[in-house]
């Protein structure tokens, strides 16, 4: 079976700025991959072609073997949590919730034991969106992301802003998706992070994949045991 | 009814008839010894009284009435013309004309061609007859002391120059014109160099030209009438002394439509008309020392259009409301007084509650005068450019005449 | 379109709960109700209330759905992050907020106006209600294109007040510069046409012809008159109104439709 998300020669360009210069990326079911690079690498472009959300200039996104085009059917397939995520002010997170859910179709998720195990009570969730704190909405981004047990799942920043033990809940949800088959693609700022989640590390600079490859591979190669340690040499090996 | 003291004058015609003992009464009736009007003319002579049934009665030429009779309907007949004829012409004074319908008189552009035309008489009535589709329908020439009270008017014309004047009085005094109702001819009532004459509660409608229409008559009183949708108005031109109380004035539309055109007219008085839904409600040129006093001016396009050569004019405790212009003047300068007048666009405030807003209003919009040199900017109005033009001009006047003020706005409606 | 009734309703049940777009509504009902208490008769209400209409409806409904296209931005990514199509979120943002906008003017009005009754009110309060409507959908997409088309949420609200105050007042100095330069000529067919270019002077002419038919009874005011009340000229004027409405409207979803977030 091929991986669930296979991105192949993605080219983007924003005016003059070249922003992805043939990216060749896939995503193996039942694993984490970490997408790692420099600010300004490429990153989110990335992300967002992969939502539909920027029109790459050539290439190509297949999702579950489905090259992706105008038909946003295939949004189906993947759960998505943004980095910072703002809702309507004056909505409710239950209402957020079932629009969202509304949005997908077919039947509401059981997603109880998800709100509760990232902390989120039923009565935070009655309250108005804008009267909740800054890692609350981002429990509520993770409830969207994850309660739909999509094939395919898309972290962005995950755990900035939440507290210790939301966090390592949060890794633990990740984990226990990637092991029933789910793959992920996380990005992170925080190597620690990427070190204990990610199975397989995306080193994109300046549009370009420098690396790819397991972290076994990646310490291999950099004679580095730390990934921390590994991503700095490999910045130094690329400037 | 107060009318009646100025119909004094014509009373003794009346009373003369009725009192006659000698009078001999003729029934004009197809199948009786009298059968035909002219037949009937024939025979009476002064102070007779002629009864016609019911029934039309054609005619081939006009009948001359030179006997002081009373003709009266019996069941409305009808009398009918065959051609370009008149159907009565009175010579005799104090005849008495009551209950007839005349038809068909057609129109003539050589002559005025009237129903009935009452020729240099003393004294003379038409009362609570009908006329349909007579080119002009009663022609007082040269008469005095006349009386033309109920009577209903139907012009059968299509236009202004197809069609006559319904009441026409030409060199005429002391008649009184009253609850008469007229529509569909050129002018309503058109009085020519006539002196005393009272026009009291007719309604004159939707004719061509003007319901009221009158020149060169002096001294003549126009009370509770009500003209409305007529195709130039009401227009009085070239008299002094002129009364105008009372009275309604509505919806004529047009460009060259006027409520009430004043034209060369001195120390008249207007009080207690109501003006509303005019193009333009009030117009004066030429005209010197009125007193405007009381009047309602509601939902006019222009309530008061006041030429340069128009002086010594007083405008006071009227009403203006919901108009799209108050005042509108050609001149920067000014020689009428406007005071205490109601004004609902008037913006001020009373802090000293004496009834009269603090700040004297000027009644004249920047926006009029531009509209007056230029029509089609009127398509501006009420744009919030020209608001701003309008303040501005408010705080600086340049164009509006500085003079043209009311001291004293009311700050209610006056009663 | 159901994808867009989604997005409707929860666009619905987010602004109905808006103390802006309350207060709006809010606003339009006191302004009313004084009207009516302390400025007389209906017509001199409807009269009032044409300038706040013309002036406030624009203003209001253009400034105020660029900050809102803006400030939704994040949760619009969210949105195209799920299966929904652009269009479908486009068009049911749009409705979301001009429904709201246009309700609570409409109730505003319409409320103190059948609180108050008399006769010969219904026909300028229904005409000024539909003008307002029609406002508000006609600058909603205004607003709706500057918001998709600058980032910068400060230059999409410079645009949106540059469209507003040509609408509202520049273009109107234009007309009047152009009626007293060319005054010898006969402008009435280019002024008519002039118009019906701009939705603001539209909306106030058909207001004119209920509140001034008098004044417009003129030559010039015949002429408009005539053309307004015939069926080109109602034709033309629901033609020019539905073009302001759509044209910023589907500029607006073709520049939707090809953004990259």
């Amino acid at each position: 079976m091929s991986a669930p998300l296979v991105v192949s020669g993605l080219r983007k360009q924003f005016g003059r700025l070249r922003v992805l210069e043939g990216v060749d990326v896939a995503l193996d079911a039942g694993q984490v991959t970490a997408l790692v690079g420099p600010n300004a690498a490429g990153k989110s472009t990335l992300i967002k072609s992969i939502l539909g959300l920027v029109r790459p200039d050539a290439g190509t996104i297949a999702v579950l073997g489905e090259t992706i085009g105008a038909d946003p059917h295939y949004r189906r397939f993947i759960g998505y949590m943004p980095q910072a995520a703002r809702y309507p002010d004056n909505l409710t997170g239950d209402e957020v919730l079932a629009l969202l859910a509304d949005l997908r179709g077919g039947q509401a998720p059981h997603d109880h034991a998800l709100r509760a195990s990232l902390g989120l009570t039923a009565e935070t969730l009655a309250r108005p969106v804008r009267t909740l704190s800054g890692g609350t909405r981002q429990k509520l981004s993770a409830v969207i992301a994850l309660r739909h047990e999509a094939p395919v799942l898309i972290l962005d920043e995950p755990t900035a802003g939440l507290d210790p033990l939301t966090s390592s809940h949060l890794k633990e949800l990740v984990r226990q998706r990637a092991a029933s088959g789910a793959a992920v693609l996380l990005t992170s700022h925080v190597m620690a992070e990427v070190e204990e989640l990610a199975d397989v590390l995306v080193y994109l600079v300046d549009g370009r994949v420098r690396f790819s490859g397991s972290l076994d591979e990646l310490r291999l190669r950099t004679g580095q045991r730390r990934v921390e340690r590994a991503i700095a040499h490999l910045m130094r090996e690329v400037a | 009814m107060p009318w009646l003291r100025s119909a004094a004058g014509t009373a003794w015609v009346l009373a003369a008839t009725s009192t006659l003992s000698a009078q001999q009464t003729i029934t004009v009736r197809a199948a009786g010894p009298v059968a035909t009007i002219a037949g009937a003319l024939r025979q009476a002579g002064d102070g007779d009284r002629i009864v016609i049934t019911a029934g039309t009665w054609a005619l081939d030429s006009p009948l001359v009435v030179a006997h002081r009779v009373d003709i009266e309907g019996e069941g409305m007949p009808v009398l009918r013309g065959r051609g370009n004829h008149e159907l009565l012409r009175i010579t005799a004074n104090g005849v008495r004309i009551r209950g007839l319908a005349f038809q068909n008189v057609r129109t003539s552009y050589i002559d005025d061609l009237a129903a009935v035309r009452f020729i240099e008489v003393d004294g003379c009535a038409v009362e609570d007859s009908r006329f349909e589709g007579t080119f002009f329908g009663i022609y007082l020439q040269k008469a005095k002391g006349c009386r033309i009270t109920g009577n209903h008017f139907v012009g059968g014309g299509r236009s202004e120059s197809g069609s006559g004047n319904a009441i026409h009085l030409w060199n005429s005094t002391r008649t009184l014109i009253a609850d008469n109702e007229i529509t569909q001819h050129r002018d309503g009532i058109y009085l020519e160099f006539a002196r005393h004459v009272d026009v009291v509660g007719n309604i004159s409608e939707a004719n061509f030209r003007y319901g009221l229409h009158f020149m060169f008559s002096d001294s003549c009183n126009y009370r509770g009438n009500r003209f409305r949708s007529n195709g130039a108005g009401i227009a009085v031109m070239y008299s002094k002394q002129v009364d105008m109380t009372g009275n309604r004035f509505e919806d004529n539309w047009g460009a060259g439509a006027y409520g009430l055109l004043l034209k060369d007219i001195t120390d008249g008085r207007l009080e207690d008309n109501r003006f509303a839904g005019n193009s333009t409600a009030l117009f004066l040129e030429g005209s010197s020392r009125l007193l405007v006093r009381g009047n309602a001016f509601d939902r006019n396009g222009w309530a008061i259009k006041l030429m340069a050569n128009t002086e010594g004019n007083r405008f006071e405790d009227n009403t203006f409301s919901g108009n799209s212009f108050d005042v509108a003047t050609n001149s920067r300068s000014n020689a009428s007084v406007f005071d205490a007048n109601y004004w609902d666009h008037y913006q001020g405030y009373d802090l000293d509650r004496d009834g009269y807003g603090d700040v004297p209003y000027s009644p004249v919009r920047l926006f009029s005068l531009v509209v007056q040199q230029n029509e089609p900017a009127l398509i501006l109005l009420r744009s919030f450019m020209v608001d701003l033009l309008e303040v501005a001009e408010r705080v600086m006047p340049v164009l509006t005449p500085a003079t043209l003020v009311d001291q004293r706005p009311r700050f209610t409606v006056p009663k | 379109m159901s994808a867009a009734r989604k997005v409707l309703g929860y666009s619905l049940s987010n602004l109905l709960r808006n103390w802006w777009v309350l207060g709006y509504g809010l606003l339009f009902l006191f302004l009313t109700d004084a009207l009516f208490r302390f400025g007389g008769g209906g017509p001199r209400v409807a009269a009032s209330l044409m300038n706040v209409v013309l002036i406030v409806i624009p203003l209001v409904s253009v400034v105020f759905g660029t900050l809102y296209f803006s400030n939704s931005r994040e949760f619009i990514e969210l949105l195209l992050a799920q299966p929904v199509s652009r269009p479908a979120l486009f068009t049911g943002l749009y409705f979301g907020l001009a429904l709201p906008l246009a309700a609570a003017f409409a109730i505003g009005v319409a409320l103190p106006a059948a609180a108050h009754g008399g006769a010969g009110l219904m026909r300028p309060v229904a005409t000024l209600v539909a003008a307002g409507v029609l406002l508000t959908f006609v600058f909603t997409s205004v607003a709706f294109l500057a918001g998709v088309h600058f980032e910068d949420r400060a230059k999409g609200l410079g645009f949106a007040l540059l469209v507003w105050f040509c609408c509202a007042v520049l273009y109107d100095g234009l007309i009047l510069l152009v009626a007293t330069m060319f005054r010898d000529y006969p402008l009435e067919p280019a002024l008519l046409a002039l118009t019906v270019l701009n939705p603001v002077d539209l909306a106030r002419v058909l207001l004119l012809l209920t509140l001034d038919a008098a004044a417009l009874m003129g030559y010039t005011g015949a002429v408009f008159g005539r053309f307004f009340g015939s069926a080109l000229g109602i034709a033309a004027a629901a033609a020019a109104l539905l073009m302001w409405t759509a044209v910023p409207f589907l500029l607006g979803l073709r520049g939707f439709n090809r953004k990259d977030f």
